[in-house]
């Protein structure tokens, strides 16, 4: 027998596009964040108030990542920002190859800020790195709070945690410190927003941090 | 479910390693995984097995290596383990920490059984 030594990572080639994409959103100066949760957790809904929000203050792009359909793409198109949607045909999660694909039919010279929406999973996002510069990874109230213990890869990899649907919380049975506390048990760095979409609680705060990220990614 | 394409993704790295007339002496594909990977190992040595079914590769098994979580602490200095992946130290609770191992996901090395050479 004879051994041949590797040693190199599964998503090594995964990594490597990533790192193009970086170094292409650092050359034009745009702040990319990717947008994780489980189906139904409200991204598509943070994305549009995010857009609300920010509109006519700097210019936002997205990608839509979908299992099946256009719909998230026409509802962000709706709001003006320019979208690409990639259909992964039942892949369970954006890779950084469909990414690149996809920048090639957006202009990044005026975008400060790129959100990449991925597929709604909580497992398999985790491990693929898209270029991003954080994930955000997005819980709402009426998962319970013992969704970051479930699933901690996600938790772990993430920099920011936004507590959705907390206008919910009366109605459903979330203990808010609990969930706080175990997403900071598994990730002690997690900076945490609550928001709802239907009040806006929260927008505000969420958009004033991602400006201070993207002013301070365009000057670098 | 991503175990079919984290297997596909080896594959591959097994094409790239050895030249294509030595796939069929490939014995068994040696990996390390975190437990925090985020992969079960049971599913991708399945996924595996059906991808090289019927090609040059499937005399080939996976061996898998489980890397077990360590966290060291930055503030008391110790290291503990845990299967829940609880990233704050288990001896002293505190969050300044840094993870040292258990979200291995890599091919480490092959073993080709080694074919007569012919007498020149």
């Amino acid at each position: 027998m004879s051994i041949v030594m590797i040693e190199r990572k599964v998503l090594q080639k995964n990594d490597e596009i990533a790192r193009r994409n970086r170094a292409l959103f650092f050359s034009h100066g745009t702040f990319a964040i990717n947008l994780v949760s489980s189906p139904g957790s409200g991204k598509t809904s943070i994305l549009e108030r995010t857009l609300e929000h920010l509109k006519g203050e700097l210019q936002v792009a997205v990608i839509e990542g979908d299992i099946q359909t256009d719909l998230d793409a026409r509802r962000i198109a709706s709001h003006g920002a320019p979208v690409v949607q990639i259909v992964t045909h039942g892949a369970c999660h954006l890779e950084a190859q469909l990414v690149e694909d996809a920048l090639s039919n957006l202009d990044l010279a005026e975008v400060r800020l790129l959100i990449i929406e991925n597929v709604g999973n909580l497992v398999c996002p985790a491990n693929y790195d898209l270029g991003e510069a954080v994930k955000v990874v997005v819980v709402s109230t009426t998962e319970g709070d013992d969704k970051p213990l479930k699933y901690p890869a996600m938790f772990r990899n993430s920099s920011v945690l936004l507590i959705n649907k907390i206008d919910l919380l009366p109605y459903v049975d979330c203990d808010l410190e609990r969930l706080r506390k175990n997403a900071l048990s598994i990730n002690p760095g997690l900076t945490i927003f609550e928001t709802s979409c239907v009040s806006k609680q929260g927008v505000k705060e969420w958009c004033a941090w991602l400006r201070s990220k993207i002013f301070f990614v365009s000057r670098s | 479910m991503h175990e079919l394409a984290l297997a596909q993704n080896i594959i591959e790295t097994i094409h790239q390693a050895v030249p294509p007339e030595t796939w069929k002496d490939v014995r068994v594909v040696r990996l390390q995984v975190g437990t925090m990977a985020g992969v079960v190992p049971d599913s991708l040595q399945f996924s595996f097995t059906a991808l090289v079914s019927g090609t040059p590769l499937e005399e080939a098994r996976m061996e898998i290596q489980q890397i077990p979580f360590v966290v060291e602490c930055e503030t008391c200095g110790q290291t503990s383990t845990n299967d829940t992946g609880i990233s704050c130290c288990g001896e002293c609770g505190s969050g300044n920490t840094r993870i040292r191992s258990g979200t291995e996901l890599q091919v480490v090395n092959l073993e080709l059984e080694d074919v007569q050479e012919e007498a020149v």
